[in-house]
């Protein structure tokens, strides 16, 4: 039943994001696009826009907005469901075990072995996403004919706001869709 | 802290939660500084030194920060019923907007003008991503530290180019970060013991 599998895949992505919302972009990347084969790789841009658009957390958003687009409002409603029960159980069993021995060295230690991991699967999910932006897909091999170089300038400036004037994630997306509205229009 | 019953305190931590996730742009990295400001600051319902715990506690669990450290409020507050309303108030506020969005964007896809502006978005969607990869990578080169440094290299090696499953890669370098620590705390006790 689609509901179901929609209610373990959310909760998979749930139960192994370490690291807050960027962190569950490889896992919904794997499940979704790989595995499950429910969006593709531009519906998942899209995801990650309107994600970054609205308030509350990037998790939820995207969980809520991927399984709307997948099977419906009930399938928004799983998938939040999923993406959130993980947190649930697991962290009031560490919070149950914080207040009865104020100790998670442990756990920190494990959370700590498995930064430089996330980094790299944000890195590899961001290389689908910079791929997707330029060429239109993430496939190899890449055709430097189907390059976006209205895409590249965009890009470049995104990166300089950020770097030069630390411009917040919506106002980088405020920017680049005005862009877009007026330079895709204009050629 | 004065007296409350608890439907007032239910309520409260509803409210308090609900609002920042309906209001808050950014994400989790920008609503847990504003649920600490909230509590500590505005409601004085727990004290910084344990709000810092807790948000360390909240990064240490999987699944979303700002999810995660509405749970750790609530428990704190009022136990399980309290993770319970606070959790809710968290999630419900996306749940609203993003189900509305979902028809407003079948609705409006195909539109040129919004096509273009999505379009326009995507590079700075990309642009986010790579500045978020940029400034976590830097902070794992600059600890000078050889094994992380060797987790990352491997793990971007096998994610990209061998496609190997996210979460061998997690178990792998949550097993060195576990070999790691008990390096590190039986080290730390010859040391005591030595003196």
């Amino acid at each position: 039943m689609i509901y179901w599998e929609l209610f373990l895949s959310f909760f998979q992505i749930g139960m192994f994001s370490f690291g807050g919302g960027y962190a569950a972009l490889p896992l919904i990347e794997q499940e979704l696009i790989s595995v499950q084969g429910w969006i593709t790789n531009q519906q998942f841009i899209d995801i990650l826009t309107l994600s970054e658009m609205t308030p509350g957390p990037i998790a939820i958003n995207a969980a809520t907005f991927s399984g709307n687009q997948i099977t419906g409002v009930f399938g928004g409603v799983v998938a939040t469901i999923g993406v959130t029960l993980p947190s649930v159980i697991i962290v009031q069993l560490l919070a149950y075990f914080y207040f009865k021995y104020k100790n998670i060295t442990m756990v920190q230690g494990i959370i700590q072995g498995l930064r430089p991991a996330v980094v790299a699967l944000i890195a590899s999910a961001g290389l689908t996403i910079f791929l997707t932006a330029m060429f239109g897909h993430s496939d190899w091999p890449l055709d430097l004919g189907e390059l976006n170089y209205v895409s590249i300038v965009f890009f470049a400036i995104a990166i300089f706001l950020m770097r030069k004037f630390k411009a917040s994630p919506i106002h980088v997306m405020i920017i680049t869709g005005t862009l877009g509205g007026i330079v895709y229009s204009l050629i | 802290m004065e007296k409350m019953d608890n439907k007032t305190l239910y309520i409260k931590l509803f409210k308090s939660t609900f609002f920042l996730s309906m209001f808050t742009f950014g994400g989790g990295y920008v609503i847990v500084p504003l649920m600490e400001k909230k509590f500590v600051n505005e409601l004085g319902w727990i004290n910084e030194d344990e709000m810092l715990d807790l948000i360390a506690l909240g990064q240490s669990s999987p699944g979303p920060i700002a999810v995660n450290t509405s749970i750790l409020i609530g428990y704190r507050m009022a136990g399980v019923p309290g993770a319970m309303v606070t959790v809710l108030g968290t999630i419900l506020p996306p749940l609203f907007i993003m189900t509305a969005l979902a028809y407003i964007y079948i609705a409006v896809r195909d539109n040129a003008i919004v096509n273009n502006v999505l379009l326009g978005m995507q590079a700075g969607v990309a642009a986010i991503i790579v500045n978020v990869v940029y400034n976590m990578g830097k902070r794992i080169v600059v600890q000078k530290k050889i094994i992380p440094i060797l987790v990352m290299i491997a793990a971007l090696v096998a994610g990209i180019v061998y496609q190997v499953n996210i979460l061998w890669l997690l178990l792998f370098s949550g097993i060195i970060g576990a070999l790691t620590t008990i390096w590190k705390l039986t080290h730390e006790d010859n040391e005591v013991e030595r003196k």
